[in-house]
């Protein structure tokens, strides 16, 4: 009964200052706020490259030119490639049996065209082989067979949005497409993976090294017969590789290792951020301690007055503190709402999704820091000397 | 016009000293009061004499270096501070010269806050408040924010606030000092009115024409009492 009188007390004064209220609630409002929305896109982005790993289909084991440290510059591990089409052989020779496939892999950015319009795609030199290894089912026309392979025939296969940028709602069977200023002959399309393989353009491997004038292979894609092998098909790929490279010169990937470096750097990251979006959240609470120690100077005669009339010292620490809590509670409200809506603009552009424990999270934390900094102001109001606080002018 | 032998308020041997840079400021030097059910009655004296500290400490809104206060036959100045809250809020009502009403509140409001303290259940609240509205003469004002009303209606409401929980003693500092004297003599008889329905009324003042017309007064000077006057 009492609580809720004293409660209302606290709303109606935080009323009657509204203007102050609304700025003193604005950093818990941008920290929750930048809490809830950098979170969400942090973790969309875990999620999307996830998926982009599932999209490539299991099993994959990949040499990548240098040494995969994560670390320094990524183009410099291209520069020094040294893996070509005959360690292809080399593994295939030493360790055969292990695998489904070991295909070579050569992939470089260009401009496609067709008629009058221009597409930035990604052009995917393949094995004729590994239309299964990277799980890409045909929406129209054909693959590439062995022998167009062999002959570097200048035929394609385009992704869903090649498809729409350059040609609409027509059929881009038969058409010809230029890609780097070489005709290309579209053989067929391929069906929505999503993620980014859907701007690809898959072309014999043999016709990407023609084309860009490449010498060596980007990498070496091996797709393992069993799961249970993958450890030990590393390990024959590397030796057999070591025969005529030196360790730095490659590094064999696991999908599995991959995804788990990359999942944890963003892991680390959306953390980061996420504590730094926290930060302005402890802003906040210094500013809703501020101005409660105004609010408590300001109304010392009140303080005395109550006292007074018979409020106890906790009555008046009750009173302040809820003040406090109510101005974080709402900020973090608002908070929680405009993140919302920063994450669902965000999401026209990106991958977000919103944890649950975040919003827990950031609604708990404001929640919070409104308790932690109000205890002060209020234990300052509650402890004032009743006939002070009447004298003070 | 004290109608029990024993007193029901007693201030004994009250010593209250300040430490002033350093200087130690004796304001009450062994004082002793009595104050008795029914009475009306004025403790007067110049500014810092000592009259304000003495009605604090008998309000048990401060507390003495050394003396007792001793309310009902126990002693309350050395309780435990939510005891001492629940006394002030049961037992004593205060009447201040500058009003101390909640700006934003109304009258009624206002009336009512005393009863937020204390263990009234909440659906006679309105009800109380506006009894004591009436009793002061300003039923008519209950709505009306306390600046919306002139200084004499702001002590009503005062005077009003001070009676809503039926408290044992009015303690009324300087009640008239902002005042012009008509309507300081106005506030005057409203207390008189409240004595002769059996209200215990302490005033305190500098006006000694004022204290003249209370039953019995007693003068302060310097921290000691320097005269005690039954009428």
């Amino acid at each position: 009964m009492k609580i809720i009188d004293i409660s209302r007390t606290s709303i109606r004064s935080l009323n009657a200052n509204r203007g102050r209220s609304v700025l003193t609630i604005l950093g818990v409002v941008i920290g929750v706020f930048s809490v809830v929305t950098l979170v969400s896109i942090g973790r969309g982005m875990q999620n999307y490259i996830e998926d982009q790993f599932n999209a490539l289909g299991s099993n994959l084991l990949f040499v990548a030119p240098g040494k995969a440290d994560f670390g320094g510059d990524p183009s410099a591990s291209q520069t020094r490639n040294k893996l070509e089409e005959k360690h292809v052989d080399l593994i295939k020779n030493s360790a055969g049996d292990m695998f489904v496939t070991v295909s070579p892999y050569v992939v470089a950015g260009a401009n496609v065209k067709y008629k009058t319009k221009t597409y930035f795609a990604n052009i995917q030199g393949i094995d004729s082989k590994d239309q299964k290894t990277y799980n890409y089912e045909l929406q129209q026309g054909r693959f590439f067979t062995k022998a167009e392979q062999n002959t570097s025939a200048k035929i394609a296969i385009i992704g869903p949005l090649v498809v729409d940028e350059l040609f609409g709602t027509r059929s881009p069977l038969d058409s010809r497409i230029k890609v780097n200023d070489e005709t290309y002959l579209v053989i067929g399309t391929f069906k929505e993976k999503g993620s980014n393989f859907d701007d690809g353009v898959i072309v014999p491997y043999t016709t990407a090294k023609e084309t860009f004038d490449i010498q060596y292979v980007s990498s070496i894609v091996a797709k393992v017969k069993n799961q249970e092998d993958v450890e030990l098909a590393t390990r024959e790929i590397k030796i057999a590789l070591l025969n005529d490279l030196k360790e730095d010169d490659f590094s064999v990937l696991s999908q599995t290792d991959i995804l788990s470096t990359i999942q944890s750097i963003l892991q680390i990251l959306t953390i980061g951020i996420g504590s730094i979006a926290g930060i302005s959240l402890l802003v906040g609470g210094i500013g809703i301690m501020n101005i409660m120690l105004v609010s408590v100077t300001e109304r010392t005669r009140e303080i005395g007055l109550r006292k007074a009339l018979g409020a106890t010292q906790f009555d008046i620490a009750y009173q302040f503190l809820i003040e406090s809590v109510f101005l974080s509670i709402g900020g973090g409200f608002i908070g929680l709402i405009l993140g919302w809506l920063g994450t669902f603009i965000s999401a026209q552009f990106l991958r977000t999704e919103i944890p649950f424990w975040a919003i827990l999270l950031a609604f708990g934390f404001s929640v919070f820091v409104g308790v932690v900094f109000g205890t002060y102001p209020a234990l300052k109001a509650a402890k004032k000397d009743p006939v002070e606080a009447l004298r003070y002018e | 016009m004290s109608d029990n032998s024993t007193p029901f308020l007693k201030a004994d041997s009250i010593v209250k000293e300040y430490r002033i840079d350093g200087t130690e400021i004796r304001a009450l030097d062994n004082v002793s009061i009595e104050v008795y059910k029914g009475e009306l009655m004025s403790i007067v004296g110049k500014s810092g004499s000592g009259k304000s500290t003495l009605m604090h400490i008998l309000g048990l809104l401060d507390t003495p270096s050394s003396g007792k206060v001793i309310l009902n036959g126990d002693e309350v100045s050395r309780l435990k501070e939510r005891y001492i809250a629940k006394v002030r809020n049961n037992e004593i009502g205060f009447v201040f010269q500058s009003f101390h009403l909640l700006q934003r509140a109304t009258a009624l409001e206002n009336v009512m806050l005393p009863l937020m303290y204390s263990s009234v259940p909440k659906h006679l609240w309105i009800k109380m408040a506006k009894e004591k509205l009436d009793l002061v003469g300003l039923s008519d004002r209950m709505d009306n924010k306390s600046n919306e009303l002139s200084g004499g209606q702001k002590q009503r409401v005062a005077i009003a606030r001070a009676l809503v929980n039926d408290p044992s003693i009015i303690l009324a500092d300087e009640p008239t000092g902002n005042l012009d004297s008509k309507t300081g003599e106005s506030i005057f008889e409203l207390f008189t009115t409240l004595n002769k329905q059996g209200k215990t009324i302490v005033l305190v003042t500098h006006d000694e024409e004022l204290s003249q017309k209370t039953n019995r007064q007693i003068a302060l000077k310097d921290g000691k009492i320097v005269q005690y006057l039954n009428i």
